[in-house]
């Protein structure tokens, strides 16, 4: 079957590439357009490592068909980081030791990131809900909890 | 509806780096010319700080700043062997390889050094912030850069080094068990505190309370990030985790995140961690691996948090509210103890 | 609850306690440096085994069994081989030695499992033919099109039902589903005084049946591995493994390569918890990077991790203590079931880690242990996090809660009158040095505000250990019950002819710590050379020596063993040859 090509943006810049038969938008970010940054945890939607934002509301880019996403804009961890400037999450999971095999805080951030985006002081439920689709198996999450809410309340970037 | 709240404890202690294979780590420690260092390793980073912890024993061993040092692991054409990290081996079999290597590429630069300052090598130390000085004498000093550099560039020394930690196999007695299965344990202590209720049978760790020896906490974060994500999952294994829910059919088995359960973010209880530290004599610098033993105290001290609230055994684990109802039943309802 | 957080109150430092033992001035041991991959953790960059891109890749998925337990009739793969974009389907006759068991490397344990099974699965989901393909959708369809004619045979799932006389055989090499240790018992034994005499003279006896449930590891990265022909006839191999040089020896062994055709990068895992040591998916992507010149990826899906991917088995435990009105346990028996699952993976070696924890953390005269490693038709099972451990400290501290109900005793202060303290005898007997359980007992009942006695509260490891309680028991109860005919004595550590006992020092040991470590204590006797057993192959240059008996003969390697693993006991100079 042919493939299909897609333009969007993904962190700010236009992209094109063309996408496989059914190809989902966590393969052909990772396989298409080289962004590794979302992870393969399930495939299924139930661990959020494959995290993204379209359009600025994070999707699970695993269940998300690569073709629909035509004229959209693409977030993925890859672009947090301001120039070679990190954003304050990324500092802050750095300094709480929010990371340990790092497999998921790719998703985490992006799912934290667009928390803070829509409410910039959230409480810790409010932290908790945000960040409930992403499992974490290494750290018990309280350091991960920590890490946004000391940028929620220190707010160095809106 | 009723709440009961009940505390449970448990203590444990846990077999630090498991031998009976006689299985050995090694590590290479070699120098730029400009004394910046390279570990070269086998051993795997799951998440534990692998990299991290042989970083910072390196660095302490040959004496520089920590931003001297990289570790690379694992690739098998650079890194020499090891088995792998698991049995609670990383830190400790690892953690003596590196001083090893690091010791041997450490004597290098000393010697290197003393032909710069024209003295002894055993009398320099080192400062741990990149400097190499006479003992008592801190104005003739020389730089482990300029070190690095004459002995790459004057004097044709390698300044390298290699590590092999071995404690040689132990046998085992087929009659009576006698053995050495390690040459350390560490050790923890735990107190929770569970809401039960009786009328859903849902069982809540409310709070934990614990106490774990590490030997020597070789970076307190790591440590923390262990004990923090260990008892976590300690808790899972209490009352969330099994791959047969329910059932005896391994029909109903789960296959994904929705029917294998975990606590969410939603689902912790505080933790809080008092850590000691009685250091080992043959860890490095007196560290024991706090990875695999912190989940260990919690599973008890649950099931026996859930008798001293409502007065139900449960010997099979996981704690389900089935369980728990079932329990409740065969005693004509809950029999709070309250005797912790 | 609401207000905590990761920092400050929630952990503390007891700098107070052994602080004559540690000198607390070092440079950078202590201080709470951030990750070095902390960096390419936040940032994505981290390169994980499937970060590795390569033009052409294929992807491999296997063909699995539905059934528990069923022999093979035939496997017919000509309808997968016709599928879309299939470019090679592999079974068992592809792979040049077809039966391995993962502790060969440390010479423990009979071959017993296949990569890819030819003849009977004993498992759901045993992998049976594995199908690589352009695509993983055309794989996954491919290996649905696998057709393979099953005789399908009784099952068993329960370790106590799987021992009974008349069980089905899970595995043909081991008689009556259980492991054989050192070619002589059919479980690992622990004997230590004399537990029946001291149950009888108890003032209470305490008994109880402990089950831990089987658990899945659950890192967020599946496992999986990347291979790709290397320039000059190597492969690379990008892999999760969490034990690289048991992967790359496995992978030479079963491909009957030499290591030094074989590459393996790894080191940055997506969490492991004993899950990625099994050393399954390097051969098969290498064997399938070999067969068809192309990277090859295989991987587990979500559902494949859960139920194909070795769970923490399941382990029953039965536990009898004799206690004393005063509460000091006199005797403690055990009797342990480790669930491996159809195959033996890592489960024998836990075994013998978790009979030298026995009898736990407390100094108890008579202690006794049978620990069986029994085959069932459940998924095989292979390390977690505490293996060994986990599952008998579950039973010993859920029991040591009803000895503290039996004799009316606040539960910590049983731990800590029981404790073990410096120079106290071990079950395993080796004396106790390091000891730590009684401080953190107290810190923890400081803490919580539970009220214990003056003299435990004041208790120390340190002290009031050894001298009588450094002694061995004046006589041990041994029996040969469980004993197996027809092994040769192998399987790993055996025990030298001449025994003597060791002869404890009455004094606890010095308990300076050493900065650096001092040479390691060798074991007191020399190990002496395990011999060969049908189920190994003869090493390079040698022959096989008799075999001790009737196991059969599991199929010999295609090639001659020129190349391939190395097994540490004959490096070592353990094997004499």
């Amino acid at each position: 079957m042919a493939k299909t090509p897609v333009n969007f943006t993904l962190n700010g810049s236009p992209r094109s590439a063309f996408a496989g038969p059914g190809q989902n938008l966590l393969d052909f970010l990772r396989r298409e357009v080289g962004d590794l940054t979302p992870k393969f945890g399930c495939g299924q939607g139930t661990c959020g490592a494959c995290t993204v934002t379209i359009d600025g509301a994070t999707h699970l880019s695993c269940l998300v068909l690569a073709e629909s996403v035509e004229g959209r804009a693409i977030g993925t961890a890859a672009g947090l980081p301001d120039g070679a400037t990190l954003d304050p999450l990324q500092e802050a999971f750095m300094d709480h030791f929010a990371a340990q095999c790092g497999y998921c805080t790719p998703g985490m951030l992006v799912s934290a990131r667009a928390l803070l985006d829509a409410n910039p002081r959230p409480s810790r439920d409010e932290v908790i809900e945000a960040i409930s689709g992403n499992l974490c198996r290494c750290t018990g999450y309280e350091p991960i909890i920590a890490a946004i809410l000391a940028v929620a309340e220190g707010r160095a970037r809106a | 509806m009723t709440l009961h709240k009940g505390r449970g404890f448990a203590a444990i202690n846990y077999p630090i780096g498991m031998n009976l294979g006689g299985d050995p780590s090694q590590a290479l420690v070699h120098s730029n010319p400009d004394g910046k260092f390279t570990v070269a390793l086998s051993a795997i980073d799951l998440g534990q700080g692998m990299k991290s912890v042989t970083r910072q024993i390196a660095a302490e061993t040959l004496g520089v700043p920590i931003a001297d040092v990289y570790v690379d692991t694992a690739d098998s054409d650079t890194g020499p062997h090891d088995m792998g990290s698991f049995a609670s081996r990383g830190t400790h079999r690892m953690g003596n390889a590196v001083i090893r290597a690091s010791e041997e590429a450490r004597q290098v630069m000393l010697e290197a050094a003393a032909e710069e300052l024209e003295v002894d090598a055993g009398d320099l130390v080192t400062d741990g912030q990149g400097n190499i000085h006479v003992r008592g004498a801190p104005s003739r000093t020389i730089t482990t850069m300029a070190a690095s550099q004459a002995a790459q560039f004057k004097q044709g020394r390698t300044i390298a080094g290699r590590g092999i930690f071995l404690v040689p196999l132990s046998d085992v007695d087929p009659e009576t068990g006698e053995m050495s299965p390690v040459t350390t344990f560490a050790h923890a202590a735990m107190l929770v505190t569970v809401e039960v209720d009786d009328e859903t049978g849902e069982v809540a760790v409310t709070d934990m309370q614990s106490a774990y020896e590490v030997g020597r906490a070789l970076n307190p974060k790591l440590v923390e990030q262990q004990l923090r994500g260990g008892a976590w999952m300690g808790m899972s294994h209490a009352a969330w985790e099994t791959t047969e829910p329910h059932y005896p059919a391994r029909d109903h088995r789960p296959e994904d995140f929705n029917t294998y359960l975990m606590p969410g973010p939603g689902d912790i209880a505080p933790h809080h961690i008092s850590i000691l530290e009685r250091p080992a004599e043959d860890g490095p610098y007196g560290g024991k691996g706090p990875g695999e033993m912190c989940a260990n105290p919690v599973l008890p001290a649950v099931v026996n948090a859930v008798y001293d609230a409502v007065g139900v055994r449960i010997d099979e684990l996981p704690v389900t509210p089935e369980k728990v109802l079932r329990g409740l039943q065969a005693n004509g309802g809950a029999k709070p103890r309250q005797a912790l | 609850m609401r207000d905590m957080t990761a920092d400050g109150p929630m952990v503390e430092f007891r700098k107070d306690l052994f602080a004559d033992e540690r000198d607390d001035n070092l440079n950078e041991i202590g201080k709470p440096t951030r990750r070095q991959d902390a960096p390419g953790h936040v940032t994505g960059r981290s390169p994980f085994f499937d970060d590795h891109l390569f033009d052409g890749l294929l992807h491999l998925r296997c063909a699995r069994s539905p059934h528990h337990h069923a022999r093979i009739r035939r496997i017919d793969t000509s309808a997968a081989e016709r599928m879309p974009g299939v470019v090679r389907v592999l079974t068992g006759r592809d792979v040049p030695v077809n039966l391995n068991t993962l502790l060969s490397l440390l010479d423990f344990g009979l071959d017993d499992e296949p990569l890819l099974s030819e003849s009977k699965v004993a498992y759901m989901g045993e992998p049976v033919a594995a199908v690589i393909a352009e695509t993983e959708a055309e794989a996954r369809a491919a290996a649905a099109a696998v057709q393979v004619e099953w005789e399908v045979l009784p099952h068993v799932l329960d370790v106590e039902e799987a021992i009974k006389p008349g069980a089905p055989a899970v595995l043909d090499i081991y008689p009556n589903n259980k492991f054989v240790y050192h070619g002589k018992y059919d479980h690992q034994k622990l004997r230590y005084g004399d537990v029946d005499q001291a149950l009888a003279q108890a003032d209470h006896v305490v008994e109880g049946r402990y089950q831990m449930s089987p658990i899945e590891q659950a890192p967020m990265e599946t496992c999986g591995a990347i291979a790709a022909p290397e320039q000059n006839d190597r492969y690379v191999c990008y892999t999760s493994t969490q034990a690289l040089f048991f992967s790359l020896g496995t992978a030479a062994k079963v491909l009957s390569l030499p290591s030094s055709r074989l590459h393996f990068v790894g080191g940055t895992v997506g969490g492991g918890f004993g899950g990625k040591v099994d050393s399954i998916h390097e051969p098969l992507a290498i064997l399938g990077a070999m067969l068809t010149g192309r990277p090859v990826k295989y991987a587990w899906d979500r559902a494949e991790e859960m139920q194909v991917g070795a769970p923490r088995g399941a382990e029953r435990w039965y536990v009898t203590d004799g206690v004393m009105n005063d509460g000091r346990i006199v005797a403690r028996k055990f009797t342990g079931y480790f669930d491996s699952g159809a195959y033996t993976r890592l489960s024998s070696y836990a075994i013998i880690k978790g009979v030298g924890h026995l009898p736990g953390p407390y100094t108890i005269p008579n202690v006794y242990a049978d620990v069986y490693c029994v085959y069932t038709n459940r998924s095989p099972a292979t390390a977690m996090r505490g293996f060994g451990i986990t599952g008998v400290d579950f039973a010993i501290e859920a029991h040591m809660d009803k000895v503290a109900e039996t004799v009316g005793m606040n539960p910590i202060e049983l731990r800590i009158l029981n404790a073990y303290r410096d120079g106290d005898m071990k079950a395993h007997r080796r004396l106790a040095k390091n000891c730590a359980l009684i401080e953190c007992a107290q810190v923890v009942a400081e803490k919580a505000g539970v009220t214990i006695a003056p003299e435990l509260k004041s208790a120390a490891s340190a002290r009031d250990g050894g001298g009588p309680r450094a002694a061995l028991p004046a006589q041990t109860a041994t029996d040969t019950e469980g004993r197996v005919e027809g092994f040769a004595a192998t399987s790993y550590a055996n025990k030298s002819a001449t025994s003597d006992a060791p002869q404890p020092p009455h004094a606890p040991p010095p308990a300076t710590p050493a900065r650096h470590p001092p040479p390691a204590t060798p074991a007191r006797h020399p190990p002496q050379a395990p011999a060969m057993t049908s189920g190994q192959r003869p090493p390079e240059g040698g022959s096989m020596p008799p075999s001790g008996g009737p196991p059969p003969a599991p199929q010999p390697p295609k090639k001659p063993a020129r190349s391939g693993a190395m097994r540490f006991s004959s490096l070592s100079g353990f094997r004499r040859r």
